[in-house]
């Protein structure tokens, strides 16, 4: 058994006598016989470091097909992207890695000071002059920022296009049962969110669009603006930040709060998570802002200084009329967001958006070439397509892994259609020679 | 203020001391936009083959930003020296003790971050189909058995990302149980002792919040709970041991009081390490457990997060879980298979996909690591240490609740302040210059002027000792030069930072300078 618990038994017998006690058993003696664990709890024996490891890896062996790790077409908000060996080299420094919420900061300015520059970054990518220290990720994003647009506006009532992320819809539901938002959604149609006229409900409070939205397709913010206009809602954003480096930005056309998920940005995929959450949003909401927020400030001696800020917006002192729940963020994806952001540079976030639109568009127009393949709607998209196939979405994901790819996210059950359709993505990180061989590889797996 | 060293004899000199001052950062960092030069780059991509159609070939040209956001221009040299500095003016568990009450700051097994970058785990894509993941199932499967086995629970969703996140889950659990029985119930009771996430979480589950004193013990008021306890109550948030480190003797008496009422009982696990293999929260009369992974468990913080906030539930509510979750199937092949199931009456999702799955798999190899008797001894030791602390201060600090507490102790600088005027603050900040980090300031709410120190079970007899010595000086110079301890810390990258100025003048980020 490994164990990291220094004591000698000698010690745990000295300090026992110090307090008067004979046995480790006696400090729990006001904790009721009747209710405490008798005899071992069912779990195995603690084993040593390599016997642990051998266990996690042959885990890790069984993923992907017989053992073999799968060339990613697959995007839906998780991306392949390049990871740097500086981004793992700087993120996983222990200073970031074993500290806690910078509570003194005073020993805390390496994480404030990396917080503060991840903050601007995001404030600038998606053009808003505020964004917080992160959230869980694209999902609590989106929760936080619809809670944001109900306060602000008055209005309980959200229109979330169906062109969000399934599962972030599904969450934004489920938090709604115990907020009382009523949450109504507004389909797609030729692949992008068509507003209605407010219904018998009343117009809405807040209106949640994607940019581009889930099936990569670009929406119209400028319409969705004019929305708002009309009716005094709130724009909320959920914006892909890759994309971003090369769009227009979402606070340049008029969103009031801009979420997206950041794990592009120096995460690994690992099934889901740890991801981040961006936030960003005008400088009239920072009192309803949820999470962490970085300020700058200045020490006793007047030295410029990082510090948590306006933390009376946070559930430590306003209990049950906090902003919001949320008292840890993600800051080590966020700090590995912001080293990721730096190693790109302005250059290289831009160069890097630029070749995931070429590489998917060149795949689209090879998919385009096979027989029953066609788009699922005609709408211009940047660097992810949906794709209509003749054999169902499931048979080309299972077939496709036998040579070596993850094909893209199988649709069924959550768009029209999406049986027979495949959401599709090639990165910066994919050759041509990828793309050639998975075009091959589909040909034969929807014939 | 020097280092101080093991001199009172109580324990035996030599063995490590986990403590360092001064951090190496005293110079100002520049921000990485200071260090930008026009033209200069880091960024370096595959070569793809892939031809190099302008952008305006593929989409319309009016989607098209003029200019890319400004982000920075540095090299890599600069970029690693830039955040090798920022390191520079940062503790952590790592460089020494962090008696953070609450936080439980323990060590972390490197083993843990081997773990989490096996590229097995990595590379897998969350949306791959189960026939794809069955080693990231199986790992999820045995995770949640063993959360099972840990807190005597039936099920487990490991969705939620954080603590709060898991309270959260928590709460529409009760309210979706509540709704299956045709109850609509509007309260929820909280001590005053609670974590304020407690009651931020309880308005988002859309309940209403009843707080419940602390009689003289420190433990919940029976008289006045009973009092508030009616066909209203949808559940009671306890934390057990509570925020004072106290266990809530009474607790039986609580769960068949708050049963008898239709109500649930809520375990916030924020103190579960005090506990592990000693007593569980399903033994308690429970019925909704979350855990925090990233403190019993030592995922670790990260800087405040990553987290993990799994919650357990008791067979009744199993049905209300959140998902997909991830299921052990029936099979007759040799190795058992894997997949994903929705709960009957599931309330839905948390996350974005399958919770901090990187999170879960170091909490995995944790428990592996310490099995059943390691985690035992974690909850003994956490214990000892944190009553060895309290003993050895009793005489230097007013410990308001001065009896044998679990796994961390609240002490008050009531005394001090009325006396000298020096504030459980200055404490703190006086601490930082000790090599350690400070313990919890001001909270819990209910003791006033609270210093509240979790040394944890990985902080060694010498560690603690030195820890000990520390703030006995502090205490001493607060009655000899309580000016001193108001100018403190001194040898910390920066002096005092002015709060109050960041909040009046907010600059949160380089371009509202």
């Amino acid at each position: 058994m490994a164990t990291y618990i220094p004591h000698t038994d000698d010690e745990i017998a000295t300090m026992l006598a110090s307090l008067g006690l004979t046995s480790l058993d006696e400090l729990f003696s006001s904790i009721p016989e009747a209710i405490r664990v008798h005899g071992a709890l069912e779990l195995a024996a603690g084993v040593g470091e390599p016997d642990a490891l051998a266990h996690l890896e042959s885990l890790a062996d069984r993923n992907g097909r017989q053992g073999h790790g799968l060339v990613c077409f697959a995007g839906g908000g998780a991306y392949d992207h390049e990871i740097p060996s500086v981004t793992r080299a700087l993120a996983g420094r222990s200073e970031f890695v074993t500290s806690y919420t910078p509570y003194q900061a005073e020993v805390a300015q390496g994480v404030l000071q990396a917080l503060f520059e991840y903050q601007t970054m995001v404030a600038r990518l998606f053009g808003l002059p505020l964004a917080n220290a992160s959230l869980y990720d694209g999902a609590s994003a989106t929760v936080e920022a619809v809670n944001l647009g109900v306060a602000a506006s008055g209005r309980p009532l959200v229109w979330l296009s169906e062109g969000i992320h399934p599962h972030w819809r599904q969450v934004v539901v489920t938090c709604a049962t115990g907020t009382g938002h009523e949450i109504t959604t507004v389909p797609l149609s030729g692949g992008t969110t068509r507003w209605p006229a407010p219904g018998p409900g009343g117009p809405p409070g807040v209106i949640v669009v994607g940019q581009p939205n889930y099936l990569g397709y670009l929406e119209d913010l400028t319409a969705a603006r004019a929305v708002c206009d009309a009716t005094g809602a709130v724009l909320v954003v959920a914006a892909d930040p890759v994309a971003a480096g090369v769009l227009c930005s979402p606070g340049a056309q008029g969103a009031d709060v801009v979420v997206g998920e950041g794990q592009a940005f120096g995460s690994p995929l690992g099934f889901g998570g740890p991801y981040l959450g961006l936030f960003a949003c005008r400088e009239e909401h920072v009192r309803r802002l949820p999470g962490r927020l970085v300020g700058e400030t200045v020490d006793t001696a007047g030295r410029r200084a990082y510090v948590t800020t306006l933390r009376t917006r946070e559930q430590d002192i306003r209990r049950e009329k906090a902003t919001s729940n949320v008292c840890t963020n993600q800051t080590l994806m966020a700090i590995t967001a912001a080293i990721q952001l730096a190693w790109l540079g302005t250059a290289g976030l831009a160069e890097m958006a630029r070749r995931c639109a070429r590489a998917t568009h060149f795949l689209f127009d090879a998919l385009m070439a096979i027989d029953g393949v066609v788009p699922y709607a005609d709408a211009p998209f940047l660097r992810e397509c949906a794709v209509r196939l003749p054999v169902p979405a499931a048979t080309v994901v299972d077939r496709m892994a036998d040579a070596g790819f993850l094909a893209g996210v199988d649709l069924a059950g959550t768009y029209d259609g999406g049986d027979h359709a495949l959401l599709v993505t090639a990165t910066e990180r994919r050759t041509r020679q990828e793309i050639d061989a998975y075009v091959a590889a589909f040909t034969k797996a929807v014939a | 203020m020097s280092r101080p060293t093991v001199d009172d004899g109580t324990v035996p000199p030599g063995g490590g001391q986990a403590g360092s001052a001064p951090l190496l950062g005293g110079a100002p960092e520049p921000t990485i936009f200071e260090l930008s030069h026009p033209g200069r780059s880091a960024w370096s991509f595959r070569t793809t083959g892939i031809p190099e159609t302008p952008l305006a070939d593929l989409i319309p040209a009016d989607q098209l930003r003029p200019e890319p956001p400004a982000l920075a221009e540095v090299s890599e040299r600069d970029l690693v020296a830039h955040v090798t500095r920022l390191t520079h003016r940062q503790f952590s568990v790592d460089l020494g003790a962090y008696p953070l009450g609450s936080c439980t700051m323990k060590y972390n097994p490197k083993v843990c971050d081997t773990v989490a970058s096996l590229p097995g785990l990595t590379a897998v894509h969350p949306s791959a189909p189960a026939s794809l993941t069955q080693g990231w199932l199986a790992l999820l499967v045995e995770l949640e058995e063993a959360l099972c086995a840990v807190t005597g629970m039936a099920a487990a969703t490991l969705q939620p990302a954080a603590g709060a996140a898991g309270e959260l889950t928590g709460l529409l659990l009760m309210r979706a149980w509540h709704r299956s029985r045709g109850e609509d119930r509007h309260k929820v009771i909280i001590p005053d002792s609670a974590h304020g996430t407690n009651p931020a979480s309880v308005t988002l589950g859309g309940y209403e919040v009843v707080t419940v004193p602390s009689d003289p013990r420190g433990c919940v008021d029976m008289r006045a709970l009973r009092t508030v306890l009616d066909g209203d109550v949808a559940g009671i948030m306890l934390t057990n041991p509570n925020t004072l480190g106290l266990f809530e003797e009474d607790i039986a008496e609580i769960a068949s009081a708050v049963h008898e009422v239709g109500g649930l009982l809520y375990y916030d696990g924020a103190n579960l390490n005090a506990i592990l293999g000693i007593v569980r929260p399903g033994d308690m009369g429970f019925d909704v457990v979350h855990l925090n992974l990233h403190k019993t468990f030592a995922t670790p913080h990260g800087g405040g997060g990553p987290g993990a906030g799994p919650v357990a539930v008791s067979e009744r509510l199993a049905p209300f879980l959140p998902g997909p979750r991830p299921v052990r199937l029936d099979g007759d092949g040799l190795e058992p298979s894997y997949g994903w199931a929705v709960p009957d009456q599931s309330i839905g999702r948390m996350h974005s996909w399958h919770g901090n799955a990187l999170v879960l798999a170091r909490a995995l190899a944790y428990i592996l690591l310490h099995g059943r008797d390691g985690l035992r001894q974690v909850a003994e030791v956490a214990v000892l240490n944190a009553n060895w602390i309290r003993h050895r201060l009793s005489g230097t600090y007013d410990v308001p609740f001065d009896r044998p507490c679990m796994h961390e102790v609240v002490l008050s600088v009531r005394d001090l302040r009325r006396e000298h005027g020096v504030r459980a603050m200055d404490v703190a900040k006086a601490m930082l210059d000790t090599g350690f980090h400070a313990p919890t300031v001001s909270f819990p709410l209910i003791v006033e002027e609270a210093l509240m120190i979790e040394p944890t079970e990985t902080e060694s007899p010498q560690t603690l000792a030195s820890l000990a010595t520390a703030l006995e000086a502090i205490a001493a110079q607060a009655r000899r030069d309580p000016d001193a301890l108001h100018a403190a810390p001194r040898t910390t990258p920066v002096g005092r930072v002015d709060e109050a100025r960041a909040a009046r003048r907010l600059i949160a980020t380089f371009d509202a300078r």
